[in-house]
């Protein structure tokens, strides 16, 4: 029985490995053992507490499976031992659950400080509106006219392994969500289909989207950088490809970046409205449309626009997309009701929205030859 | 009262005084059986078979995760495999097997010739392989099983769910009437089929663990019903209790659902605790110790259950208060739980101990349980779990509390009870080496999870970033690894079925007591005729 006896030693040493290495393991390397400090106040405060109660735990541990050990290896029969005839002890027991309870009390003290902390976000210097959707992020700008979605930016190649992998493989995003440092960010996270859950590690925020309710968080971040994290509420098929990207900037920085920002959103809703009087030919509709599917639609209805059959519809062949343009354009622009489908109306622009339904009316043998213009979408968006 | 009792008894020997000389052949034995040993057995091979089900989709989660990239499934099938082998191990494997031991142990414990109600004993049997063919059938429909988790959050399981949600509603209804009628035995055994002298405080602890999940499992049975019956309507028939457009509110759904979820838990570990009690004390040749502070140690954590459901949702925006309140309750459970753990290594204190197979996957059970109880205070502190929620570091702390704890009681029950059942020795050479490969390769499996979590890797995701390759390749090794482990399980249960091996004593263990060990090995068809009388 020896074996047995240093295997639980062994489990022992692994728990205590766990707290010797506690403190080594910084960002992305392979072999990071423990949470991340983090760049805020909080997130150092929360690492503190879960150092603590990790050290509390294998102190624990190592007292009762030391004990437990001890006793295997001196009580054993085959060593001679003889059974003791004691089975209760007032005194021990007593011990025994009051002492965990007053550790309890020291336990949550630190606990209950931190919490109240975090979920104050009173007096905030700037707020987002952060918004989950089947998957990708939306930032709004509570403050300024500036609002995008931002989607994982990773290849399907990569995913497919038909790239080789980079750096920051699914943790990578087309447009991050930029905030200033050294002050204090208020984010209001909800959702417009499914629970999401917005998570970024380095500053211990998590909290959940949840569709038609706005919960709120908030964070002050001390060092500029680019800080990664995902969606951590099952969500559908592609929950694990919703990453969360912040970059933190000086406050200079961020005004100059938000004010340019803001220019060339506007610029670009300019740039709408005066392309709406110009048409484009069938070749650059069906290259941009093939773009903007690959995007924004193949995530459900699949590159071949088959779709998942059981769970989202086949383009290649519906009626819809072969008859009914105005209910094509119609449901791209606000989405169904009941549905996955999501409106687009927000998130592609009307030259992009006809591409990609002249697109779906040309492609995988649906041949109707029809084209649509940015004109068109424009007509049926505003209801004329 | 008591007399009439005695008169229907002493009828109904004689009616069915033919059963006696044994138990009748051919599969109609098994299907209309009423005898609780034979259901016992049902229990424990239909469990047995949706473990190594349930594990075969994890060898197929472990295998996608072997390295990044999507190589043998698409994400939708994934998420498939995650959901119904979480059903499948919860409801199809653990519950079930608890019941089959209750079934075989709790009469021959208490002196009973069989179980209160034998006739709905064979029903609440037989309609469990209904459900899951139910369930596992939707995996072959159109758009396939069902995808949302086995926790089946709203809205993704109504409004953005497939159409086989039905199915599953229905295979979860089948479930919880077959536990509930099983509770109901359970309950209604022990409260009326004590021998005389077994009084309450004289009761084995795997009856008063089982007597305190049984009042669970008919407690919060019906909330479960009650939750998928709301997903059926908003799904097919316009409701919106989950549904805010509709006045209703998706965060509701996660109250209901761990309303029932958390004393879920406790009945997948409650049972176990009874096993531990019963194999530490017979292998440390000393009286259990603390016995009554272990019955109350039991009831306090199944009160305490009910009032600590919301720490699976502190992500989800509640209220101060409530974060607060759901803090402090949930670490208040480490008190009873803790309580129980110095109970059985003070029984062990000053003993004379051998190292049966039961006893060293008890002792097993006690250090890695511990483990997983330890993460799970780690997890009350409410601004620590925002980091920890929803990570691989709760799959380590689940996976440890329920397969290092709930399952490795179970194999140790039947480490300790098959010889009883089948009147021979099982092999115990393939025993020792089931239990070490189980033993190393659970946690090569687990303890990594840890890591990952911490790290950053969040749970049901079929593909994750680079740095989370190399402990998820350790990980999937280790899972491949445990699978296995659990073929050897099966060869020894064949053989053991097949009568092979040496005879064994009526005690079997030097050192077992109770009422189980003093009557014949192999336990006959019927036992307890008349009934014991306890001292």
């Amino acid at each position: 029985m020896k074996s047995l006896i240093y295997s639980s030693i062994a489990t022992v040493g692994l728990l205590s490995a766990g707290a010797a290495f506690a403190q080594t393991g910084t960002k992305s390397d392979p072999y990071q053992l423990n949470l991340t400090n983090g760049v805020t106040d909080i997130s150092n405060q929360v690492y503190g507490l879960h150092m603590l109660m990790f050290t509390i735990c294998v102190v624990i541990a190592v007292l009762v499976f030391g004990v437990m050990f001890v006793s295997m290896y001196l009580h054993r029969k085959s060593r001679g031992a003889k059974p003791a005839n004691f089975h209760e002890s007032v005194k021990v027991e007593i011990a025994w659950t009051v002492v965990p309870f007053v550790i309890l009390i020291l336990m949550a003290i630190p606990a209950t400080k931190t919490l109240i902390a975090m979920e104050d976000t009173t007096e905030p210097d700037m707020s987002v509106l952060v918004t989950g959707s089947q998957w990708k992020w939306h930032y709004k700008y509570m403050d300024n006219d500036v609002e995008y979605f931002s989607l994982l930016a990773t290849p399907r190649e990569q995913i497919g392994n038909r790239y080789s992998k980079g750096e920051n493989y699914l943790l990578e995003v087309d447009r991050p969500l930029v905030i200033p440092t050294g002050q204090k960010v208020r984010f209001l996270i909800t959702s417009d289909d499914v629970i999401h859950s917005w998570w970024v590690p380095d500053f211990a925020v998590k909290k959940d989207a949840n569709p038609g309710f706005i919960n709120e968080a908030w964070t002050m971040v001390n060092e500029p950088g680019v800080y990664r994290g995902q969606c951590t509420e099952l969500c559908g098929k592609d929950h694990g490809f919703m990453p969360v990207v912040v970059i933190a900037k000086e406050p200079a920085e961020y005004e100059a970046w938000i004010t340019a920002r803001e220019t060339e959103q506007r610029k670009a809703k300019e740039e709408e409205q005066r392309l709406l009087a110009m048409s484009m030919s069938m070749e650059e509709l069906m290259s941009e449309g093939e773009r903007v599917y690959n995007a924004a639609c193949a995530a459900c209805h699949m590159p071949n626009g088959e779709g998942l059959p059981g769970v989202f519809p086949a383009l290649k062949g519906s009626s819809m997309a072969l008859n009914d343009i105005p209910g094509h354009i119609d449901i791209v622009l606000n989405g169904k009701a009941g549905t996955a489908m999501q409106a687009f109306a927000k998130q592609l622009t009307l030259s992009e929205i006809a591409a990609v339904v002249t697109y779906e009316r040309n492609a995988w043998g649906n041949n109707t030859g029809e084209m649509v213009q940015a004109k068109d979408v424009n007509a049926i968006a505003t209801g004329q | 009262m008591s007399t009439a009792t005695e008169h229907v008894g002493h009828d109904a020997e004689h009616a069915h005084g033919e059963h006696h000389h044994g138990a009748p052949a051919g599969i109609k034995r098994w299907l209309f059986t009423t005898n609780h040993k034979d259901i016992g057995t049902l229990y424990l091979w239909f469990a047995f078979i949706m473990f190594l089900v349930g594990g075969a989709m994890a060898m197929v989660i472990r295998a996608e995760l072997f390295q990044p990239g999507l190589q043998i499934v698409e994400p939708n099938f994934f998420n498939q495999m995650t959901t119904v082998h979480g059903l499948i191990m919860v409801f199809g494997a653990v519950m079930p097997a608890f019941t089959g031991l209750a079934n075989w142990l709790i009469p021959m414990m208490i002196g009973a010739p069989d179980m209160a109600l034998p006739r709905m004993n064979n029903w609440s049997f037989w309609i469990l392989p209904f459900a899951f063919l139910i369930l596992l059938s939707s995996l072959f429909v159109e758009g396939g099983g069902p995808a949302f988790g086995w926790t089946f959050y709203a809205p993704l399981s109504t409004t953005y769910s497939g159409d086989s949600t039905a199915l599953f509603v229905f295979s979860v209804h089948i479930m919880g009437i077959s536990s509930i009628m099983g509770a109901i035995n359970v309950i209604v055994t022990i409260f009326n089929m004590r021998a005389p002298g077994m009084t309450w405080m004289k009761m084995p602890l795997f009856v008063w663990t089982w007597l305190i999940t049984a009042f669970l499992l008919i407690a919060v049975m019906p909330v479960l019903a009650g939750a998928v019956t709301m997903v059926l309507t908003d799904k097919f028939f316009g409701t919106h209790f989950f549904d805010a457009a509709g006045g209703g509110d998706p965060v509701m759904f996660q109250h209901i659902f761990w309303f029932f979820g958390h004393p879920e838990v406790y009945i997948m570990i409650l049972p176990a605790f009874g096993i531990i009690s019963q194999i530490i004390p017979t292998f440390a040749r000393k009286r259990l110790f603390g016995y009554a502070s272990m019955v109350y140690a039991t009831a306090s954590i199944a009160l305490l259950s009910f009032i600590v459901w919301a720490h699976h949702m502190f992500t989800t925006g509640m209220p101060l208060a409530a974060e607060m309140f759901f803090m402090f309750a949930t670490m208040l459970i480490s008190v009873p739980t803790g309580v129980k753990v110095f109970n059985w290594v003070a029984t062990m204190w000053r003993g004379s101990m051998t190292f049966e197979v039961p006893m060293l996957f008890a002792l097993a059970f006690i250090v890695l349980f511990t483990i997983g109880g330890l993460s799970g205070l780690m997890l009350a502190i409410t601004p620590v779990d925002f980091q920890y929620h929803d990570t691989y570091f709760v799959v380590a702390h689940f996976h440890y509390v329920l397969v290092t704890g709930a399952v490795f009681s179970i194999m140790a029950a039947v480490y300790y009870w098959l010889p009883k059942w089948t009147g021979r020795m099982f092999d115990i050479t393939l025993a020792k080496w089931h239990f070490w490969c189980s033993l190393i390769s659970v946690n090569v499996l687990f303890f990594p999870m840890h890591f990952v979590g911490l790290a950053g890797m969040p749970r049901r995701i079929p593909d994750y970033a680079l740095q989370f390759a190399d402990f998820n390749k350790w990980i999937s090794i280790g899972g491949f690894a445990f699978g296995l482990s659990q073929l050897i399980f099966l060869a020894l249960l064949i053989k053991a079925c097949r009568h092979q091996g040496e005879k064994v004593s009526d005690q079997v263990w030097e050192g077992a007591e109770g009422l189980e060990w003093e009557i014949p090995s192999p336990a006959p068809y019927h036992t307890f005729d008349t009934p014991p009388v306890i001292k």
